[in-house]
């Protein structure tokens, strides 16, 4: 099962400003928790390694500098 | 009156070597005699190979040690004669709890299903193990143990695995020194290792950053036996706790501390009393009976066979504690040993097979290595992120049953399958369950000459045929086969498992078992006519659906890495 990185998502704008919402009133270090929270149960529902993996590779491109590890960057022209 | 295992002290004296007898080369020599070594040398000889036992000091463990011994050690302490001692002595538990604060999150149960003649684990403390041990070694006319004796010297000559290659030790006794030579040595000297020392190899790996204290506390208490492991519990907050249970209303507690405590001041009655009455409350009745501070590391030699000299147990390997992987795959690594030497020294395996013993158990290292890490990394979060995930799946798991999987308090010792040891014959055809090529046999009640008896007790040894035979009872080919093999230059002891009403009339030397509740057909996908040829150490190498001789031959040959033997 390949990671879906097309739109999915039933509702785009709430789900994000649901998720903003979770981390209402809540300090740094709650925000982490719950966010680690999420990441768990949201990997449980997923299941599949391999989509998790891939998932978790784009999470760390999208931190580090990729071309430094020999990959293509992005093109940004678009 | 029982015995005090921690204080008996064995006597040194000079041995022949040292009275100017002629320099015998023995054919193998272990170094060490903890569980391992002593297992190692017990096996050797059980297998009629004399052997040599040294040790540099002259008593047993000091401390309780090592005090979960699986189920798979127990089997094999079953083959070398002194199992049944172990699980008398020994106290046997099959569940673990896992608590957060005081809040029971997770339970799991190591053996949840009836058809096995030994629990998941006992707790029994080294000392005894090894005296246990040592008692059996003492009854074997062909092993010889030599107290207060020191290796302080290694020197190899010819080419390694040759006839003629050799290994002289120098030991250093009361009365000076001395050379002791021998074909081969297994050096189960401990994770200090003298042994590797002397030969300028290491042992590499990471050290953890966390220190942890044992209070082995004396009391009458009324925990059940199981194994309870707390995170972050209120008697211990921001740390955790692991409790088990001993013989002789003996308890263990293991507080973890954190890289910052002091590991001397840790260890005073001072410091470690109020601690345990933090857990048992202010009244409880208590004595310490052995208090240490320790730090861990998983380390691996790089190759566990370094010419004719093979390191096994915890000289060649070191893991956390967390899973009780130290002592039990050093009691594999014995077992896996011990009968490649044999076979090696009666001229019917060639040396390669000494390899494997390598290969397979640096495998199981690996394994064993890999758990334990990734449990550490759970009880010790080595980074600030880890932590959040860490407490996260804390958290989830009191409400949510996918958490409780990935909470990890340490994940107990299991064989390890050998799925690609060179020493299998890989299956062609398809079998059901877990008894693929590589895996250590599991047990099953059956009955022989009408008595209850288990299965494991009737395989290993030696290489073990086992033919499944269904309730038509056997037909000629596959009878004349069988008696093909009773006579081939491998001796293969045989094993009938027979189903229903099944009457087979077979040779006195072949043993006849009834599947009495159908266990062993279902735990090894056993049809009528189902060979599985076995190692010495209980390991599957090969099965088929019909027994045919030149298919056993060849996988004996492989087994023992020869070729034109069989």
């Amino acid at each position: 099962m390949a990671l879906n990185t097309q739109p999915n998502l039933a509702r785009p704008d709430d789900f994000y400003e649901a998720l903003i919402d979770m981390h209402r009133d809540l300090d740094d270090a709650q925000s982490q928790s719950a966010n680690a929270q999420l990441i768990l149960l949201l990997a449980n529902h997923i299941g599949d390694h391999l989509t998790l993996l891939e998932a978790m590779r784009h999470a760390r491109e999208g931190v580090v500098d990729v071309s430094l590890q020999g990959a293509r960057a992005h093109s940004l022209a678009a | 009156m029982s015995i005090n295992y921690q204080t008996l002290s064995f006597e040194y004296r000079p041995c022949r070597e040292q009275s100017g007898a002629e320099q015998a080369r023995y054919p193998v020599i272990v170094v060490g005699a903890g569980p391992v070594g002593l297992a190692t040398a017990i096996d050797i000889a059980q297998q009629g190979v004399p052997v040599v036992l040294v040790d540099d000091d002259c008593s047993l463990s000091t401390g309780s040690r090592a005090i979960c011994f699986s189920k798979r050690s127990l089997d094999i302490f079953d083959r070398l004669g002194c199992g049944q001692r172990m699980v008398d002595k020994g106290i046997s538990w099959n569940v673990g709890k896992v608590f957060l604060k005081d809040e029971l999150v997770y339970t799991f149960n190591l053996q949840p299903e009836a058809g096995h003649h030994r629990p998941a684990f006992i707790n029994l403390q080294q000392y005894y193990v090894e005296g246990f041990l040592l008692e059996r070694a003492q009854e074997m006319p062909n092993l010889e143990i030599r107290w207060k004796s020191k290796v302080v010297g290694v020197q190899q000559s010819g080419t390694p695995g040759a006839q003629d290659a050799s290994v002289t030790l120098t030991i250093e006794t009361p009365d000076g020194q001395y050379p002791l030579c021998g074909r081969y040595v297994v050096a189960a000297d401990g994770s200090r290792s003298p042994m590797r020392n002397l030969m300028g190899l290491d042992s590499k790996g990471v050290t953890f950053k966390d220190r942890f204290l044992i209070a082995d506390v004396k009391m009458e208490a009324e925990f059940p036996t199981e194994r309870w492991f707390w995170f972050d519990p209120p008697f211990h907050p921001n740390q955790s706790v692991l409790l088990h249970r001993q013989p002789d209303n003996v308890w263990r507690i293991d507080f973890q501390l954190g890289w910052d405590a002091d590991p001397v001041l840790e260890k005073t009655p001072e410091r470690v009393i109020p601690r345990v009455r933090a857990l048992l409350g202010p009244d409880a009745k208590f004595e310490l009976e052995w208090v240490s501070v320790y730090t861990f590391s998983c380390l691996r030699m790089d190759r566990f066979r370094h010419g004719n000299v093979l390191f096994a147990g915890d000289s060649a390997h070191g893991v956390s504690p967390f899973g009780a992987r130290g002592a039990n795959s050093g009691v594999q690594d014995a077992e896996n040993l011990a009968w490649k030497l044999a076979m090696v020294l009666d001229g019917k395996a060639s040396d390669t097979l000494l390899d494997t013993y390598a290969s397979e158990r640096e495998f199981a290292a690996d394994e064993n290595i890999r758990n334990s890490t990734r449990s550490t990394d759970f009880i010790t979060p080595k980074s600030p992120v880890s932590r959040v995930f860490r407490d996260a799946v804390l958290k989830l798991a009191r409400h949510h049953p996918f958490a409780r999987q990935l909470t990890n308090s340490g994940r107990l010792s299991v064989p390890a399958v050998l799925r690609d040891s060179p020493l299998n014959t890989p299956d062609s055809e398809s079998f059901e369950g877990a008894m693929v090529p590589g895996a250590s046999c599991v047990d099953a009640p059956v009955h022989a000459d009408g008595q209850p008896v288990w299965l494991l007790q009737q395989l290993g040894q030696q290489f073990t045929g086992v033919l499944f035979c269904g309730p038509q009872g056997m037909d000629q080919s596959t009878q004349a086969a069988l008696d093909a093999l009773r006579s081939g230059p491998v001796p293969l002891k045989l094993v009938v498992v027979t189903s229903g009403d099944a009457q087979v009339a077979l040779a006195s030397d072949v043993k006849v078992v009834h599947d009495v509740d159908g266990l062993v057909a279902a735990r090894y996908d056993g049809q009528p006519g189902t060979f599985y040829l076995i190692r010495p150490d209980q390991h599957v190498c090969a099965r088929r659906r019909q027994l045919d001789v030149s298919f056993v031959q060849g996988a004996l040959k492989r087994a023992l890495c020869v070729e034109g033997i069989a």
